[in-house]
């Protein structure tokens, strides 16, 4: 055997063979019926050295291409400050489980409770949970906890300017748990206020969900949804990209009940998707619905404050059946990650990032535009990712990648969604535009 | 632990005006924000130098425990090694910094360790195909469900809304079948601590969608009347759910494939050793055998004569074949840290995984039995459950030893689970944990019940050499503070 990850030696596995009172290894699985047990060769490739390992991962690496990065449609690429995978590499946070032990895990519930209360202030609400899978399943959440919420209404809205991405999960949510879902018409780019309003005419919507900046990077003016959600006893969610909440009007200024979106934007790696981390924050109202790990501030035998699990009597393990949700992890080394973050960052750094991005977006736009071979799909107000008509777009697509620029996402048969982030320069955004 | 650095939060760290980033000149020209989208107050977020934040997060670590400090004997969970090396991989930018949308000829390395992941699960499992797609366990029970409900609906059955679930399984299984619209009817254990075959079958019926079914159990038992429960459930029209949450022991051992289990989950961070992380990122691969493919959440990494690419679903209308339970492609580092973990063990060592493990488990058992309560008493799998102390005289409960061990640098077990027993207390030491690491834990053990007997007190009061002494759960949920905003405006 001699094994690196096994430390067994053959005469300390006899000798524990020997207490356990069998003869051999194969003996401990006795009471499994020969039919059941696997005896051909396991069919994987063979053990490789650490050396091969190296060898093998960089060269399987080396197939992917990195490139200068113009696409968004949910994952943009932000700066990343060295300290942050430095200190989530510690492997006092990484090598830990889920915080049961709350004495033996006041790192991991001191930092749960930092990402909360972040959370909270970019999003301005109440109330955050510690995490959850991704912005789409945190989206879905929300879906879940104002159908559940409500005991006359069975239908959930959603705007048609949701991330399709997002939509398809909650039409997959919606579909097995009987919720009635149904979409609000754009209507040039933003949500139809009077389609919304006529749905919540119905009586029968417990929840509308929209999303800022929406799908295609515009900002949205959400005067008068909350009030009108309200007045219809639904709940008013919307789904936000984290980063540009340091400068945008905040969820709980457009009048939400429920806060949701992704945290990649705050200087996660790209990571071909994943992982990443939702973000799921509420009002005071609607905290005993919340899914997911919650850390609140109690005492200690020694009347130290100290941080601890709670509000369990929502969660799976005690509920069962009757929880808010199957949920019982979170994201929490991601959500270390947003904390060191956001913490390095600070007050100041978070807005300079949104609007270096707001300012490299804009100028990218104009010069486009200028060259007389772009138009914008819609004018609206649009934060640091736009939706642009492209003459010969596929064409310009081709030769971007040729010269290792992802020049954005195609929508559609002509039109290009593209992003950009504070780290892009000048001189890669000039050279995306000298392409077209 | 650090007991000496305890305490602060980053916020009460923050001077005004201090900095802990540095960012390029902005050269694009000021475009202003229209005042009516823009956000009223700044967050209050914190404002540090980056020292402040390094030390801050450091002297926090210091009050964590995980794997790599020590034995983290925490049951149904799989504390295994977490290999350095699989965080190297996971590092490196050629995997790191790839947009998920990028076109597909750009990005095949990342496919195709999808791709051969997806093969070696199969391989590793006896089941046909396998999205990586969930993010977690739990999410993966979800997935599996909905596929199940998928081929039910796909046949036009949609009378079968009902689940079977042991009163041993975890709660997720519960909950995961009533998010996926469906009604769980619970069967009952024997003495044995197995699924009784004679409760099941007056549950059977042409409204049981299927029933799920972890094996070994939570008990650490195998469920040796597989063949018989797996039979009686395809007969009434049922499909059978293997919850992964307890592999490992069957690693290199045995294949859910083979015992009749048509569709199941893998926690990626339990048996194929991606670090837990305080909680997540992890990940639950779900397999289907073959027939069900069709019904696996999309986008699905396939292998065509061109390379790889994936299968995607319809955007406009949700049916069968075009669910979805995530934005791209899943965890995707934590794909490639199983990936690299599967590689590195090879086919000559992932067959012993299952073995030591059972072994480790067995020996601390057979060590802690004359003075732990063990209320079934046969060979277990990777873990077992004692019903706390064999002398219930003294008063010190399953609590009190856990955290008792933590005074002498252990993780506690699983404690209060699975319900069948008061005083649970369920332990597993994985294949990677040496002989005389085990023998210090079942010292200590050892030492903990002598101690309920001669200074209960001590025991009682535990842990002291922590950074806190016990929490008080009940004022916290009772009152919730969960913000620093909130915080301060209690103390006002």
């Amino acid at each position: 055997m001699n094994y690196k990850y096994f430390p067994h030696t053959e005469e300390e596995i006899q000798q524990m063979l020997d207490k356990i009172g069998v003869k051999n290894l194969e003996d401990l699985f006795a009471e499994i019926p020969e039919e059941l047990r696997y005896r051909d060769k396991w069919d994987i490739p063979e053990a490789k050295s650490e050396m091969e390992i190296r060898s093998f991962f960089n060269a399987l690496g080396n197939k992917n291409k990195q490139l200068t990065c113009f696409a968004g449609a949910g994952v943009y690429d932000h700066y990343t400050p060295s300290i942050v995978p430095n200190i989530i590499g510690r492997s006092e946070f990484l090598t830990s489980y889920t915080p049961y032990q709350a004495e033996i895990s006041q790192g991991t519930l001191h930092y749960i409770f930092e990402f909360q209360s972040m959370m909270a202030e970019l999003t301005g609400m109440d109330i955050s949970n510690a995490s959850m899978y991704d912005g789409s399943t945190a989206t879905a959440e929300a879906m879940l906890m104002a159908f559940n919420a409500s005991h006359k209404a069975d239908t959930v809205a959603y705007s048609e300017t949701l991330d399709p991405k997002i939509i398809s999960v909650l039409k997959t949510y919606a579909h097995f748990h009987g919720v009635n879902l149904t979409a609000i018409k754009a209507d040039n780019g933003m949500t139809s206020v009077q389609d919304l309003n006529e749905q919540l005419a119905t009586g029968k919507v417990a929840g509308v969900i929209v999303q800022q900046p929406n799908y295609y990077g515009i900002v949205e003016d959400f005067t008068g949804f909350a009030d009108a959600c309200h007045k219809s006893k639904a709940l008013f969610i919307i789904n936000s990209v984290a980063s540009d909440l340091s400068l945008l009007k905040t969820p709980k200024e457009w009048g939400a009940d429920v806060a949701v979106g992704d945290v990649q934007s705050l200087g996660m790696p790209m990571a071909f998707g994943g992982p990443y981390a939702g973000y799921m924050c509420c009002t005071e109202k609607q905290m005993r619905k919340l899914p997911g790990r919650i850390v609140g501030e109690t005492k200690d035998s020694r009347g130290q404050r100290a941080f601890v699990l709670t509000l369990q009597a929502r969660e799976q393990h005690i509920r069962r059946q009757k929880a808010t949700s199957n949920i019982c992890s979170n994201q929490s080394l991601m959500a270390l990650f947003v904390t060191i973050y956001l913490s390095v960052m600070g007050k100041e750094g978070v807005k300079e990032v949104a609007q270096t991005s707001y300012d490299g977006a804009h100028y990218l736009c104009e010069e486009l535009l200028k060259t007389g071979k772009a138009q914008l799909v819609y004018e609206r107000p649009f934060f640091n990712e736009f939706l642009i008509r492209i003459d010969h777009r596929d064409d310009f697509f081709d030769k971007a990648v040729a010269a290792g620029i992802l020049p954005g996402v195609k929508v559609g048969e002509d039109q290009l969604l593209i992003a950009v982030t504070e780290k892009r320069s000048k001189e890669e955004v000039d050279a995306l535009v000298a392409l077209l | 632990m650090n007991n000496k650095l305890y305490g602060n939060l980053i916020f009460e760290l923050s001077h005004p005006g201090r900095r802990g980033y540095s960012l390029p000149k902005n050269t694009f020209g000021h475009h202003e924000i229209p005042s009516n989208i823009k956000r009223s107050t700044d967050a209050a977020l914190p404002e540090c130098d980056e020292m402040t934040v390094v030390r801050h997060y450091t002297n926090h670590s210091e009050n964590n425990f995980g794997v790599d400090n020590g034995f983290y004997p925490l049951g149904s969970c799989t504390m295994k090694y977490n290999p350095i090396i699989n965080e190297e991989v996971a590092a490196m930018p050629s995997f790191s910094n790839i947009h998920p949308l990028q076109p597909e000829h750009t990005v095949q390395g990342a496919l195709e360790a999808e791709y051969n992941l997806q093969r070696a699960l199969s391989a590793l499992t006896g089941l046909a195909d396998f999205t990586l797609n969930p993010y977690a366990g739990a999410h993966g029970e979800l997935t599996g469900l909905m596929i199940i409900r998928s081929y039910h609906q796909s046949r036009g059955d949609e009378k079968r809304k009902k689940v079977i679930v042991p009163d041993s399984a975890h709660g997720t299984n519960p909950a995961s079948a009533a998010v996926c619209g469906l009604e769980i009817v619970e069967v009952k254990s024997t003495s044995e601590g197995l699924v009784d075959v004679e409760d099941l079958k007056p549950l059977l019926g042409d409204d049981i969608a299927g029933m799920m079914m972890t094996n070994p159990n939570t008990l650490g038992l195998f469920e040796t009347d597989i063949p018989e429960i797996a039979k009686l459930v395809h007969e009434c029209g049922g499909l059978m759910y293997y919850d992964g949450a307890n592999l490992n022991p069957l690693l290199g051992v045995a294949r859910p494939g083979d015992m009749g289990f048509d569709v199941m989950h893998i926690n990626l961070h339990k048996t194929f050793s991606t670090p837990h992380g305080g909680g997540g990122p992890g990940s639950g691969p779900v397999g289907v055998r073959e027939d069900l493919v069709r019904f696996l959440p999309k986008p699905h990494v396939v292998k065509t004569s061109e390379g790889f690419t994936t299968e995607k679903g319809c955007e406009t209308e949700y049916n069968v074949e075009s669910s979805h339970v995530s934005t791209f492609l899943g965890n995707f580092l934590v794909s490639l840290r199983a990936y690299v973990y599967i590689l590195t063990l090879g086919k000559e060592n992932i067959k012993m995984v299952g073995p030591l493990a059972t072994l480790n488990a067995n020996y601390v058992k057979e060590c802690l039995k004359d003075v732990y309560e063990l209320p079934i008493d046969v060979l277990c799998k990777h873990e077992f459950v004692f019903d706390g102390l064999k002398d219930k005289s003294t008063g010190i409960t399953t609590m009190d030893v856990a955290k008792r061990l933590l005074d002498y640098g252990y993780h506690a077990p699983t404690i209060y689970f699975p319900l069948l027993f008061h005083e649970a207390m369920m332990i597993e030491p994985t294949e990677n944990e040496s002989k005389e690491t085990i023998d210090s834990f079942i010292s200590i053990m050892r030492t903990i019940a002598q101690e309920a007997h001669d200074t209960p007190e001590i025991v009682k009061d535990a842990p002291r050499t922590t950074p806190i002494g016990r929490v008080d759960d009940v004022l916290a949920a009772k009152h919730p503070v969960v913000t620093y905003r909130q915080m301060l405006q209690e103390a006002q």
